[in-house]
């Protein structure tokens, strides 16, 4: 929590009225288990911040068992750029004995433990902590009135924070109608009563202090929309014309899935759950030849499955966009936590000479438009484009500047026009651009796609020097595409002592990492890659102005002490003072990790 | 969906085995498919559809060569998952006539389960499987149809594991037509690819095409001209004769099954047949509900009002 006038809650005793201090972000934290709506009621506290302009990043586990369980979810709420979920909380909410046991060495000194008191026996010898004890459940279920037992405990502890936090609480109610308002009427009462006990709880009695927020500067500029990694990437793909698609249920993919299933029907378009991950690959590519390109998607193991047929796209240069958000591995793995550890499957993890196109995206609005230029790559280049994701964007809520979707949406239709007598599906001096089916071809010759090595006319050929040809052809399209990626701009500094290498989720804490490191003199720089494969050209130009090159990754360091990008890096730069940050434990980056790993 | 696809008329020309052929097969002389090749083409020449809309779609395998000798529209894909590509095609473009050719490895080796889901959704499509009993193209493995003891490069021996029977399969699986020919049976072939494509829904037929090569004369059975039987199933018309008794109902599907447990080489014809709903038609009247609901707004307005929802 930092705060504009520094003040201490833990300092002062007195219990009186709420003293106000204004603060610029705070992290809150709320530990209990899954079923006890811990994931709603963040979520309600992300969307609240985002529609008060306030910029607001989440972080959550969910446990991958199927009911019960410990859960967390994280809100940062601030003024300005929030870029990371925090290192520490300002704030724990504990809803159990090992919530609080779990949860309170991520509590910062000085913070704040608000505890259910009917479960939970804090350590009040540890001086550190402010502790304030509420019986949570036992209240709730009083408010309640006994029929609904304790769940509203989430809704109670939202109307606490609202009231710590000094939260508007017209918005929250509105919030909370507009999602229990589609279920009968009893539920949002409930949800309602639950509320405004929380609200009503005398606090003051426990805690001396009441947060305010610092408005926020922009709140003339554009709209904010508060959403997921994953509905980002979802939306992204429709306003880019995507209509079609299919796909296989796996953590946390599938909610990608679920989107687009109930969404693209609206649209006129279909996605369609399929048998296997083969199966669904498949039936994207089906999609992609009758003239939709289409979308496919998965988690790390998924994407093995799809393989092959990702090499007959190559191959037969069909459009397709294959979502991971990766998980981590190997094999089933960490299913619910983070890695980056599928960049290597992603751009070698095809048979033959297969190069795809490889993009990933940095933040939740970051997921919106990478979908929209995944989708303008595999058309004009007729090919399959990856999108790494990874679970922590999908799962976080951020809020940011609603898209100017006017300028966005676009609508596509398969070219039915039909083609000349010079029609050739492969030409060898021009991208490849399928005629689909339904096509009339006026010189009387009709088109085979095809998985074998082919001619111009998609006539199988083992002939070695159009194999060479056909190889160089498909390399080549994404060389012409590598001329046109724009290089990343260097944040911090424009040359000195490091630059720090990202890409994907890992984007907030390096930034906040530089950001921090500056505030206190140093000299630090960082680059954020959102095309891995084609990189943009001219890199080597960057990293020429600075001492070291240190690229931060959630994945191994390998064999020879270097992560998947930092290797891809020296081996295409053949630069030996690019080195390595990396991290395996399956949760994000703190900014304190990096800048140890940094500035060590 | 269909809505969108704008429609160009009748093709001007008229369709002929000429126009048709394509690529010259690389089947060895005598093989079974050269037959199936040539029936395709006789009945797409009865029929004149238009030609840009005719797909013609395979896997991996001899007879999955099929779409490079076939002057359409058309897909080589990877083995065994040529009825997903095939199910996309057709969900997507209801205008298409979708042809799905392939082996008995495609279909129930490596493609088993495409095959079962396929079926069970009942996607609209055609399915000709040319079985051969062997594994042709990478000379003499056991197929899962391989009968018991039948001699291979990969059962030295005699092959040990029981055969598939694929019209129980197919039945099982909840494809609505599935009939059975015989390679040496021009006719019977057009008879029954025609019927297939005019039935609404996952249709298959299965024709026993021998391999001159690596199990020469493993239909013979079925062939009269070889001293064989070539047994037609002989359907009800439903005229309340005494002969019409005994007559087979494609609609039953226990009298389907036992035909199908006839021993080799069984009847030919068609074993079953209903006109349960396709996933086509199920999916498109869902879009249409839906977009009914939503007043057929444009993309720009659907997706506004989506985010307004998020602000």
């Amino acid at each position: 929590m930092t705060a504009s006038q520094p003040e201490n809650p833990a300092a002062s005793g007195a219990r009186a009225d709420l003293r106000p201090e204004h603060i610029r972000d705070a992290v809150i934290r709320l530990a209990g288990n899954s079923q006890d709506g811990i994931q709603s009621a963040g979520a309600l506290l992300a969307r609240l911040a985002g529609r008060s302009a306030q910029d607001v990043m989440t972080y959550m586990t969910i446990p991958s068992t199927i009911s019960g369980g410990p859960s967390l979810f994280q809100v940062r709420v601030g003024t300005g750029d929030v870029l990371s979920p925090g290192d520490e909380a300002d704030f724990l909410v504990a809803f159990y004995q090992h919530s609080y046991d779990d949860n309170i060495g991520f509590l910062r000194e000085g913070g704040v433990v608000l505890y259910d008191s009917d479960h939970v026996e804090p350590d009040r010898d540890d001086k550190r902590f402010v502790y304030v004890g509420i019986p949570i459940t036992g209240l709730t279920v009083e408010a309640l009135g006994g029929t609904a037992k304790d769940k509203g405990k989430n809704v109670f502890v939202l109307g606490l924070l609202a009231k710590i936090f000094g939260f508007d609480t017209e918005k929250l109610q509105r919030l909370l109608r507009e999602k229990f308002g589609g279920k009968n009427e009893s539920i949002l009462n409930t949800a309602l009563m639950a509320f405004q006990a929380g609200y009503a709880y005398p606090v003051g009695n426990v805690l001396s202090t009441r947060y305010k927020f610092e408005p926020s500067g922009d709140a003339g500029g554009r709209a904010q929309v508060t959403m997921d990694g994953n509905q980002a990437l979802a939306y992204g793909l429709i306003a880019a014309g995507v209509r079609h698609g299919a796909a296989y249920p796996i953590t946390p993919w599938t909610t990608v899935m679920e989107i687009l299933r109930s969404e693209l029907p609206k649209y006129g378009g279909l996605f369609v759950q399929c048998e296997d991950e083969i199966g669904a690959v498949s039936t994207a590519l089906g999609f992609s030849y009758s003239g939709h390109l289409a979308i496919t998607g998965s988690s790390g193991p998924g994407i093995s499955l799809k393989t092959e047929a990702i090499g007959w796209a190559t191959m037969a240069e069909m459009p397709l966009i294959i979502v991971n958000v990766q998980r981590g591995g190997p094999s089933t793995g960490l299913p619910t936590n983070v890695e980056q550890s599928d960049l290597y499957q992603a751009i070698f993890g095809g048979h033959g000479d297969s190069p795809r196109v490889v993009l990933a995206p940095s933040t939740v609005e970051d997921c919106f438009y990478i979908a929209i230029e995944a989708a303008r790559i595999a058309r004009n280049f007729s090919t399959p484009v990856f999108i790494l994701s990874d679970a922590s964007l999908a799962t976080r809520i951020q809020a940011f500047d609603e898209p100017d979707l006017r300028n966005l949406v676009v609508e596509f239709l398969p070219n039915l026009t039909p083609r000349g007598p010079g029609f050739r599906p492969y030409p060898l001096d021009g991208l490849t651009q399928h005629a689909p089916p339904g096509t009339r071809m006026l010189g009387g010759v009709y088109p085979t796609v095809t998985g074998l090595e082919h001619d111009e006319m998609g006539h199988p050929t083992g002939n070695p020097r159009l194999h060479s040809a056909m190889t160089a052809k498909r390399r080549n399209k994404l060389q012409r595409l590598a001329a046109e990626i724009p290089l990343p701009g260097v944040f911090g500094d424009p040359e000195g002592e490091a630059l720090l290498v990202g890409w994907g989720s890992t984007y907030g804490p390096i930034y906040e990492a530089v950001k921090t490191a500056r505030d206190g003199g140093e000299c630090l720089s960082a680059l954020h890659l959102r095309h891995l494969n084609p990189l943009p050209n001219g890199l080597e130009k960057i990293f020429a102005r600075f001492r070291r090159i240190i690229v931060v990754e959630m994945n191994d360091e390998g064999l020879y002490g270097y992560g998947q990008l930092a290797t891809i890096l020296r081996a295409r730069y053949c630069d030996p003072k690019i080195s390595s940050l990396n991290k395996t434990s399956g949760l994000t980056f703190r900014v304190k990790e990096i800048l140890e790993g940094v500035l060590k | 969906m269909s809505a969108t696809i704008p429609t160009l008329g009748p093709t001007p020309e008229k369709l002929t085995k000429k126009d048709l052929s394509a690529d010259h097969p690389t089947w060895c002389p005598g093989c079974g498919d050269f037959a199936v090749l040539a029936s395709f083409y006789k009945m797409l020449e009865r029929r004149q559809l238009p030609r840009e809309k005719i797909v013609t779609l395979a896997g991996i395998g001899c007879s999955s060569r099929f779409p490079y000798f076939v002057n359409t529209h058309g897909g080589h894909f990877i083995h065994g998952r040529a009825v997903p590509l095939a199910s996309g095609v057709s969900l997507a473009r209801p205008d298409l006539h979708v042809f799905l050719f392939g082996g008995d490895g495609d279909a129930f080796s490596i493609g088993g389960n495409h095959l079962e889901h396929g079926a069970r959704k009942n996607v609209n499509l055609t399915y000709v499987i040319m079985d051969n009993f062997v594994y042709g193209l990478t000379k003499k493995q056991t197929s899962p149809t391989s009968p018991l003891g039948f001699k291979s490069k990969t059962d030295p021996n005699g092959a040990v594991d029981q055969p598939v029977n694929p019209m129980k399969k197919l039945i099982a699986a909840g494809a609505t037509f599935v009939a059975r020919s015989h390679a040496t049976q021009v006719n019977h072939m057009v008879a029954m690819m025609e019927r297939a494509m005019d039935h609404p829904g996952f249709s298959v037929v299965e024709i026993l095409s021998e391999c001159v090569e690596f199990f020469p004369g493993a239909f013979d059975a079925g062939n009269p001209r070889k001293g064989g039987e070539f047994r037609l199933i002989e359907e009800k018309m439903w005229d309340g004769s005494p002969e019409d008794e005994r007559r087979h109902d494609p609609s039953d599907e226990l009298a389907a099954y036992k035909l199908a447990d006839l021993p080799f080489p069984g009847a030919f014809g068609v074993f079953y047949e209903n006109d349960r709903p396709t996933k086509n038609a199920l999916e498109a009247q869902w879009v249409e509900a839906v977009r009914a609901k939503t007043g057929k707004k444009t993309a720009l307005e659907l997706l506004q009002q989506t985010f307004d929802r998020m602000k």
